[in-house]
C-alpha cells in the first residue's frame, strides 16, 4: 500500500503520522507552500484524506481529488466533512466513535465540578499564597443538581450515567423523544434550559444545531445556570454567551470548544465562574492512540477491500 | 437559652455565628473583650458548650478550663481536634456533622482526580494566559476505567466508590477490617492496596493509628504512574516524603485538599503541573455549610432541651 497517496489535512497526532508514513505515501497538507498547485500536481495519486475536528474534507477539496476513495476522520464529529458530496461521489467516510466516548463524558463531568466547585480558581488561590491571608469563598454543590443534556447519543448517555452517580436528575432534548429512556424529555431546548441547573451540549453539529444555544436558551438557563459545551463551538452563539457571562445573566460556563479555535474571547479570561479548555475532549494518551489505530484500521480495511470498521458513509 | 454560654473557637461561618448569637450567649475565642486569662476568670463558669471545627477544636486544656462544659458540637465530621477521651471521662457530649457533607467531599474527590489526570487546571491556565494560539498542550491521562483504591470505606469512602463506579473504575479498599456487603476487593494492608491501584484516595478518620498512613512505602508502591488524592487530613500523609516523591517523579501526581500545616503548603508543590492544590474546601459549599450549621444548632438545642442529640459521637 506504500504507493497509495494519503493526504493528512493538519497536524493531529505524531503516532498517527508515523503509522501513516509507514504504510502509505503520506502528504502533510500543512507543510505545502502552495496548496492549489500541490493539489493540481498530485491529484491522481491521492486516494485518501485523513482529517480531524479542525480540518476535514470540504466540497472544494473533494472536487480537487478525482481519485479520492475514503475520508477517515480522526474525530467522531463530521461537521468538517461534506457528507453529501461524499455520498454523491461514492466516497467512503469513517470516524472514531466509541473509543473517545468515555474521555469526552469524563471531561464534561470534570468541567461541571470545576465550574461549580471553582477548582481551578481555588488551586490558583493556593498557589498565589492567598490562603495564608484567609479562607477561600464558598462555592456551589454539584450533587443533586438537575442536568439537562442536548443530544442523547453515545456521549450524552455516558454523561447521564456519570451524572446519575451524583444523584443528578437527568433530562434531555433530542429531535424526537427516545423510546425506553427513563430520563425526562423536553421537546425544546428552551424548555430544557428552563428546567435544569446545568445544560450540556452533546449533539453533532449540523445546520439545524448551529447556534442551538442562543440568547433565548441562555436567558432560560439563567443567572444560576451553568452551560457546559463539549460539542462544537458553533453550537453556541458565542458573543451572546460572552455578554451573558460578563453581565452575570448566566451563572457560569465550562467550555472545551469555541467558534474560532484557538481564539477564545478574552473577556472570559478574568471570570471566576468560567473554565476554558483547549479542545481536549479526547486528548488523552490512551484515547488518541485508540483513535489513531481506528483510522489506520479503517484505511487498511478499505484498501484491502474488507468491511470498514466504523463507516459513516 | 439566651443565658447559656457558648464558646466558638474560631471563625467558621457567619450564618452559624448569627444563629448562635440569636439563641445563646456567644463568646468568640478569636475576638475576646479582654485578655485570655481575664476572660476565662470571668466567663468560664457560664460556658456550657463549645463549637469547634477542623482548625480549632476542644483539646484537654480547653476542656479543663471550662468546669461546666456539657457539650462540644463540632462544625465538621472529623473529630481529630477533640480530646474524645477527656470528653468521655467528664461525661461531655460530642456531636459532629456527618452525612450532610458526604456528597460534597466525595464530589471534590472525583473533581480532584479528574483535574489531576485531565490536567484541567493546567489547561484552564493555558487558555486564560492566551497561550493556545501558540499551539496545543500535550496529552493527558484517561480517568475512566482506572483502578481506584480507597483508604477507609465509611460514608465518604462509599460515596466516592459509588461515583467512581459510574466511570467504570475498578474499586478496592483498605480499612481496619473487611466490610460485609460490598463487592469491592479488600486489602488488609495499605501497601498492597497502593500496589494494586492507580488512584489512591485517603478517606478515613484521622487517629493515632492512621497518622502518616501514607508513608514512603505506600508512595513507592503507588509509583510513578500513580495518583494520590487526599480529602482526609493533612496528617494522614508524610508530607515531606510526598513532596520529594513528586519532585523526583517517583509519584505520578496528587490532588490535595488538606495539608499537615494549613494554611501553609510546601513551596515546592506550587510549581508542579501534576498536582492540584485546594484550600481545605471539601465541604465548603453554600448548601452544605448551611446544613452543617443547622445541624450544630439543632444538636445544641436538643441538648439544652434535654432531647435526644441528632448526631452524637459515640
Amino acid at each position: 500500500m506504500e504507493s497509495i497517496g494519503v493526504l493528512m489535512a493538519c497536524p493531529m497526532n505524531s503516532y498517527l503520522e508515523q503509522q501513516l508514513d509507514k504504510r502509505f505515501k503520506l502528504y502533510r497538507f500543512w507543510t505545502v507552500p502552495d496548496k492549489s498547485s500541490f493539489l493540481a500536481s498530485h491529484k491522481d495519486s491521492i486516494q485518501a484524506v485523513v482529517g480531524n475536528a479542525g480540518a476535514g474534507a470540504d466540497a472544494e477539496l473533494i472536487e480537487a481529488l478525482p481519485k479520492l476513495e475514503i475520508v477517515a476522520s480522526f474525530s467522531v464529529g463530521l461537521d468538517k466533512i461534506d457528507l453529501a458530496k461524499c455520498k454523491e461521489k461514492g466516497i467512503r467516510v469513517t470516524n472514531t466513535p466509541d473509543v473517545l466516548t468515555e474521555d469526552v463524558a469524563d471531561l464534561a463531568i470534570g468541567l461541571m465540578l470545576a465550574v461549580l466547585r471553582k477548582l481551578c480558581e481555588s488551586d490558583r488561590y493556593v498557589r498565589s499564597g492567598k490562603w495564608k491571608k484567609g479562607d477561600y469563598v464558598l462555592t456551589t454543590k454539584f450533587t443533586g443538581k438537575k442536568v439537562g443534556i442536548i443530544g442523547l447519543g453515545r456521549i450524552g448517555m455516558a454523561i447521564a450515567k456519570r451524572a446519575e452517580a451524583f444523584s443528578c436528575p437527568i433530562s434531555y432534548y433530542t429531535r424526537t423523544e427516545k423510546p425506553d429512556i427513563k430520563y425526562k424529555y423536553y421537546p425544546s431546548v428552551v424548555e430544557l434550559a428552563a428546567h435544569c441547573d446545568i445544560l450540556v451540549v452533546a449533539c453533532p453539529l449540523t445546520k439545524e444545531t448551529h447556534h442551538i444555544i442562543n440568547r433565548e436558551v441562555i436567558d432560560a438557563l439563567g443567572p444560576k445556570g451553568v452551560l457546559i459545551n463539549i460539542g462544537r463551538g458553533p453550537h453556541v452563539d458565542e458573543p451572546e454567551l460572552v455578554s451573558a457571562l460578563v453581565e452575570r445573566r448566566l451563572g457560569g460556563a465550562g467550555l472545551d470548544v469555541f467558534e474560532n479555535e484557538p481564539y477564545v474571547p478574552e473577556e472570559l479570561f478574568g471570570l471566576d465562574n468560567v473554565v476554558l479548555l483547549p479542545h481536549v475532549g479526547s486528548g488523552t494518551v490512551e484515547t488518541r492512540q485508540a483513535m489513531a489505530d481506528l483510522v489506520i484500521g479503517n484505511l487498511e480495511a478499505h484498501f484491502q477491500k474488507k468491511p470498514l470498521l466504523t463507516p459513516v458513509v | 437559652m439566651n443565658n447559656i454560654g457558648v464558646l466558638m473557637t474560631c471563625p467558621m461561618l457567619e450564618y452559624l455565628e448569627k444563629q448562635l448569637e440569636a439563641r445563646f450567649k456567644l463568646f468568640k475565642a478569636w475576638n475576646l473583650s479582654s485578655s485570655k486569662p481575664d476572660f476565662f476568670k470571668k466567663h468560664s463558669n457560664s460556658i456550657k458548650a463549645v463549637v469547634g471545627d477542623t482548625t480549632v477544636g476542644a483539646d484537654a486544656a480547653l476542656i479543663d478550663s471550662l468546669p461546666n462544659l456539657e457539650i462540644v458540637a463540632s462544625y465538621s465530621v472529623g473529630l481529630d481536634k477533640i480530646d474524645l477521651e477527656k470528653c468521655k471521662e467528664k461525661g461531655i457530649n460530642v456531636t459532629n456533622t456527618p452525612d450532610v457533607l458526604t456528597d460534597d467531599v466525595a464530589d471534590l474527590c472525583i473533581g480532584l482526580a479528574l483535574a489531576v489526570l485531565r490536567k484541567i487546571c493546567v489547561c484552564d491556565q493555558f487558555v486564560k494566559s492566551g497561550n493556545w494560539i501558540n499551539g496545543d498542550l500535550g496529552l493527558a491521562s484517561k480517568f475512566s476505567g482506572k483502578s481506584v483504591g480507597i483508604v477507609g470505606l465509611g460514608r465518604i469512602g462509599s460515596a466516592i466508590a459509588k461515583r467512581s463506579e459510574a466511570f467504570n473504575c475498578h474499586i478496592s479498599y483498605h480499612s481496619r477490617s473487611e466490610k460485609p456487603n460490598t463487592n469491592y476487593k479488600y486489602y488488609s494492608n495499605i501497601v498492597d492496596l497502593a500496589a494494586n491501584c492507580q488512584i489512591l484516595i485517603v478517606a478515613c478518620a484521622l487517629t493515632e493509628e492512621t497518622h502518616h498512613i501514607v508513608n514512603r512505602k505506600v508512595i513507592d508502591a503507588l509509583g510513578p504512574k500513580g495518583i494520590l488524592i487526599n480529602i482526609g487530613r493533612g496528617a494522614h500523609v508524610d508530607e515531606p516524603e510526598l513532596v520529594s516523591a513528586l519532585l523526583e517523579g517517583r509519584l505520578g501526581g496528587a490532588g490535595l485538599d488538606v495539608f499537615e500545616n494549613e494554611p501553609d503548603v510546601p513551596e515546592e508543590l506550587l510549581a508542579l503541573e501534576n498536582v492540584v492544590l485546594v484550600p481545605h474546601v471539601g465541604s465548603d459549599t453554600e448548601e452544605t455549610s448551611k446544613a452543617m450549621a443547622d445541624l450544630v444548632i439543632s444538636n445544641l438545642e436538643a441538648h439544652f432541651k434535654g432531647e435526644a442529640l441528632l448526631t452524637p459521637v459515640t
